[in-house]
This record gives structure tokens, C-alpha cells and sequence, in this order.
């Protein structure tokens, strides 16, 4: 694995984006119980634009670029140009069938392989989850799938040089101050800065942009094509269901709010919360 | 590799400070039901520095208790971890491997799973096995709108983190026995390094509380959580919000219910003036008891309540206040009275 940071003067700073259904749209078929999406419009997952302003703001201070990966179907390309509108450098796109049905081991395994082709990096920024999977594995899967140190929940950047990097770590109920050496991997959460709206001439100049398209075979040079996408994910979604059973609810809706109050009081007892 | 030779139900016993966090407790519990089920045992992994608690671990279940006990482990450093347990897993091949779905476990999980070429289910709430020894997985997807069952058919170890205050703890039994089971760590990587790690004082995390009373949008400015805040003290109970009055800064983003904030189990769950967006609900819906109170009897938050109370917070909370404070008040007017006749 070749990174750059030795032999190359330029930082270069990595964020994996995803596209995802915008939460809002996604709606439930009461009858099916059936996820429909059919109405969903499709955005940068939101926790990406969090990991985008921190590779602008790392890219002010050390210069050097910022190239976006995506995963996804061509269509996704809208979520490259709004990354290149909101400040990245480069965007690159993977698209392939091959790719189609991968799980979060097969996901870091094709990123990581197009993470290897781009061949110089000194960090790679990743949003702390995205919305449709809500998983958080792929960075740190990333990681290691390129043995380079990584840490989560990133909260905030304390200070960064060309070799190291200094973050503050949110936990349960507090926080850790890491020390990583570069090349690493972060996943930020947030809360870690508040990214602004990209400007309308960069979104003008964002859609005349050119997005690499990379296929399967651009990236069997450097990885098992038995890896990528379905083929090379250990995990089967075998089941998709309503998630429970409708409780019972006791409604209690007439009478004044003193009754009701003593009502309640009686349920709090009888449950032996007083 | 066959997965025939792989054997048994591990579990990360996730510890700070030498004390191990309870969610190991509750894998323990679920791993110790699982193994049974098919006949194999239940083992876990510990490490840290000068961990005092590995006797409880086989009282709540484990049959061996694999030790790392070394000054580098003391805090979480995911390289160092990954290490050792990606060494004991190849060593002894475990057929499941739990982790706590806690910021420790969802860091370390997939970096283990990744080396290891192995699946991983996040955050699971369900867990159950077949008689092949076949992990099945229960997670929410979605924002908790749809339950999906994924399986990890081939790989093997089945890993998958569970989330917190889920599932039982197992029961505690002191005549239990079981091994220890000291190994080596080594070390030798130094791309990590942990500087400090610190603990907010005063409030517990809500994730820890046993009843929350929480607030929405039906409270009309900042000010009047101290309604809310006066119920969670009678109570005894933690302070939650839902998630717009969180963005309009009324209340720390710590207190925040939902899964863009925390997901809660607590024994007693107060709803106040909250709807019930499908992120609350998600966050929330795995309480043990739930009442709300909202005063649209159409609210959403209704239909995940075992008590609804078609009210208006404003109306309703400072009666509850003033009755919880009027039989408090007799009893303790009962306990002197008796006191007295003694």
C-alpha cells in the first residue's frame, strides 16, 4: 500500500460518501408492512457532509486536495457532484453490478481496493453512520482492510500535522484523547462542526464536473473480484418484517386533569415507581 | 476451513477501569442460553489491567474466562484489542462472537470482523440459534421502521453487536465454576496512542436510567422543562427530550431520545407533549412501561404506550406534581403517626 505523505508533498485526504433515501420519504405500507421508497428522494447521506467540512477544513490549513468515493448505482453520481459542490476536489464513483449487494465486509473490501488504485492518502474522513444502513462499519472495516489505525465517533480534531493527528473521541458518557498516526481513518460524528450550504456557483460548476466512473475490471488488478458485492458478503438479509407487535394501549381521555392526575398517580403505585 | 470445527459462544467482556460494563452481563445471559441450546460452551474474553471481576463473569454464566492482563490494555486501544482477540478467535475458533453494540464494541466489532473476513450484524436487539449452530439476527432498519433477521450462513466466527439494556442479564450464581484463563498479550503497535480519557461527573448517561420522564414540542418555551425536570425528581428518575426541542438548544444534546440521540430501555418510560417521530419511537419502544401524555389523541406515540393520557401537559403535570407530593405527604404523615404510637 502506497501512501504519499513520505515521498509526496501534498496532503491528500480521502471521504467515503454515500447516497441515501432522504429519512423523511421513506414510509411504510401500513398493509405490507413493506418499506416503500418509491417516493424517496435521494441525498448525501447527511453524517457525509459533516466528514466533507473536515476534510475542507484540514485541506485550509495543510493545502493539498480532497477526492470523495462513492459506492453506488450511476445515479449516485449527483451525490459526487454535491460533494465536489461543497468543497472536494475529486470525485470518484464506483458503479458495477459486481458491486450490487454487498454487506459492510464486501462494501470496505471494494472502497478499500479503490482507496489502493488512487494509491496517495494521508487520512480518509468517513461520516459516523449513514441513515440507510445505520451500521458504522464500513470505516472502521476500511481500516483495517488497510491496516491503518482508525477511530470513531470523532467529536473533535484537536491538531494535525503531516504525520499525526490528535482527536477527541466521544464515549458513553465522556470522552478519550487519541493519538493516530498518519495514514489513519476517522469516523466523525455530528457534532464535530456544523457544515454550510454549499454556493450556488459551485453547484453550477459541480454539475459540468467529471466523475470517474470505476467498473469491477478497473479494480480487479488490485482486488479478488469474488469480493465485491454479493459474492463476497458473509451476511443474508433473510427477513424483513414489522418490527412489533402493536402494544395494547390504555387510553384515558375523558375527565378533568385532576382525575386524571389521580389516575395515573394510581398506575405509578400500583407499579411500584412511587 | 470447515465450519464443523468451530465451537462454542464467546463474549467481549467490555471493562473500564477494571469494572465490567454491564451489557457483558446481558451477552452472557443471551450466550449462555444459546450455547446450551446447542450443546456447546460459553466462554468470554477480558482484558484490561488489574481486573478484579473475573469471578462474576463465570457467576453469570461463562464457562472459561480467556485473562489479557497487561499495563497496554488498561485503556481502549482498538489495535491492541483487535490483536489479541483476533489471536484467540483463530486459536479458539468460537462458532458466535458478541459484542456490546457500546462506542467500545462498535469501533473494535468490525475491525475483528474485517480481519477475520467474517460477517457482522450492528446493533442487534434479537438474537436467537438454530440447532446448526446458525446465528439468527434481529435489527432494526430503516430508523427502527421495518425489523430485518440477517444470517452469516458461511463464515465463521457469526459475529454481531448487541445493543444495550436489550436483553436479560444473566442470573447471578455464586456456585457456578468455571476456569481462568491467563494469556499473553503482544504488543508491539504503537500507531494508537491514548493520552486521557475522561468521565463527565454528576449526571448518568439517561442510557443507564431506570425511569425517564422526557419533553417535545407541546412544551411551549425553554423554561418549563422544569416541569418535566420536577416529575423526574419526584421520581427519581433522568430528564429526556426529543429531538427538536434538543436543535432548538432548550437541553443538552446528551438528553436526547431517538436514534439520532440515545436509545433508551428503562423500567418506566414518561412521555410528555412528545408526537412520537419514527426516530423517537425507535429509541424509545423497548421500555418496559410506557405512558404518554399528549394532548392529540392521534399522536403516533400513543400507539407504542401501555397508558395514554389524552391531556394537556400544562394541564395534567401539575396536578400529577401536586397528587405524587399529597400521598407522599400522607404517608409520611401515616410512618410519624405510627412512630409516635410507638
Amino acid at each position: 500500500m502506497g501512501h504519499g505523505a513520505k515521498d509526496e508533498k501534498e496532503f491528500n485526504v480521502i471521504v467515503l460518501v454515500k447516497q441515501v433515501p432522504e429519512a423523511e420519504d421513506v414510509r411504510i405500507d401500513p398493509d405490507t408492512g413493506r418499506l416503500d421508497r418509491s417516493s424517496a428522494e435521494a441525498v448525501t447521506n447527511p453524517f457525509d457532509l459533516n466528514a466533507i467540512e473536515v476534510a475542507n477544513r484540514i485541506k485550509e490549513r495543510l493545502g493539498g486536495k480532497v477526492t470523495c468515493i462513492s459506492m453506488g448505482p450511476l445515479r449516485a453520481d449527483s451525490t459526487l457532484r454535491d460533494s465536489l459542490a461543497r468543497g472536494c476536489d475529486r470525485g470518484i464513483l464506483l458503479s458495477d453490478k459486481k458491486f450490487g449487494g454487498a454487506d459492510t465486509l464486501a462494501t470496505s473490501y471494494t472502497l478499500s481496493c479503490a482507496i489502493k488504485k488512487i494509491g496517495s492518502f494521508d487520512l480518509i474522513v468517513c461520516g459516523e453512520k449513514t441513515t440507510d444502513g445505520d451500521t458504522g462499519q464500513v470505516g472502521p472495516e476500511v481500516a483495517e482492510q488497510l491496516d491503518i489505525p482508525h477511530a470513531c465517533f470523532v467529536e473533535e480534531i484537536k491538531a494535525i500535522t503531516e504525520s499525526s493527528l490528535v482527536v477527541r473521541r466521544k464515549t458513553e458518557n465522556g470522552y478519550m484523547i487519541l493519538e493516530l498516526k498518519l495514514p489513519a481513518l476517522i469516523s466523525v460524528t455530528k457534532d464535530i462542526n456544523e457544515p454550510p450550504l454549499p454556493l450556488l456557483k459551485n453547484k453550477i460548476k459541480a454539475r459540468k464536473a467529471e466523475i470517474e466512473t470505476w467498473s469491477a475490471s478497473d479494480l480487479s488488478e488490485i482486488g479478488d473480484v469474488e469480493r465485491f458485492g454479493l459474492t463476497g458478503s458473509p451476511t443474508r438479509v433473510v427477513n424483513v418484517g414489522s418490527p412489533h407487535v402493536e402494544k395494547e394501549t390504555m387510553m384515558i381521555e375523558g375527565g378533568s386533569s385532576r382525575e386524571k392526575a389521580k389516575k395515573l398517580v394510581d398506575i405509578l403505585e400500583d407499579l411500584g415507581f412511587l | 476451513m470447515s465450519s464443523s470445527e468451530y465451537e462454542g459462544v464467546m463474549v467481549f467482556a467490555q471493562q473500564k477501569d477494571g469494572k465490567v460494563h454491564p451489557v457483558t452481563y446481558e451477552l452472557l445471559g443471551k450466550g449462555r442460553e444459546m450455547a446450551d441450546k446447542i450443546g456447546e460452551s460459553l466462554f468470554c474474553v477480558l482484558l484490561g489491567s488489574g481486573m478484579e471481576e473475573v469471578d462474576e463473569l463465570i457467576y453469570h454464566g461463562a464457562d472459561r474466562v480467556f485473562l489479557y492482563d497487561d499495563p497496554s490494555l488498561q485503556e481502549f486501544n482498538v489495535l491492541h484489542y483487535k490483536k489479541c482477540i483476533v489471536d484467540l478467535v483463530e486459536e479458539e475458533k468460537p462458532k458466535i462472537f458478541l459484542l456490546g453494540a457500546t462506542t467500545i464494541g462498535r469501533s473494535l466489532g468490525p475491525r475483528v470482523a474485517a480481519a477475520l473476513r467474517t460477517g457482522l450484524t450492528a446493533d442487534c436487539t434479537s438474537l436467537d440459534v438454530d440447532e446448526e449452530g446458525n446465528l439468527i439476527q434481529i435489527r432494526p432498519a430503516f430508523s427502527g421502521s421495518v425489523m430485518a433477521t440477517i444470517k452469516t450462513p458461511k463464515s465463521r466466527p457469526q459475529m454481531a453487536t448487541v445493543r444495550y439494556r436489550v436483553m436479560e442479564e444473566a442470573k447471578r450464581d455464586t456456585s457456578r465454576r468455571g476456569e481462568a484463563i491467563k494469556k499473553r498479550a503482544r504488543i508491539e503497535d504503537t500507531r494508537i496512542r491514548v493520552l486521557e480519557r475522561k468521565e463527565f461527573e454528576g449526571e448518568g448517561s439517561i442510557v443507564d436510567a431506570d425511569i425517564i420522564v422526557s419533553g417535545g414540542r407541546g412544551l411551549k418555551k425553554a423554561e418549563d422543562l422544569r416541569i418535566i425536570r420536577e416529575v423526574a425528581d419526584l421520581l427519581k428518575g433522568a430528564v429526556g427530550a426529543s429531538r427538536p426541542i434538543v436543535d432548538d438548544r432548550w437541553i443538552g444534546r446528551q438528553h436526547q431520545v431517538g436514534l439520532s440521540g440515545n436509545t433508551v430501555r428503562p423500567k418506566l418510560y414518561i412521555a410528555c407533549g412528545i408526537s412520537g417521530s419514527v426516530q423517537h419511537l425507535a429509541g424509545m419502544r423497548n421500555s418496559n412501561f410506557i405512558i404518554a401524555i399528549n394532548k392529540d389523541p392521534s399522536a403516533p406515540i400513543f400507539k407504542e404506550a401501555h397508558y395514554g393520557f389524552v391531556e394537556d401537559l400544562y394541564e395534567l403535570l401539575p396536578e400529577l406534581i401536586a397528587e405524587i407530593k399529597r400521598r407522599r405527604g400522607m404517608k409520611t404523615a401515616c410512618i410519624t403517626e405510627r412512630s409516635m404510637r410507638i
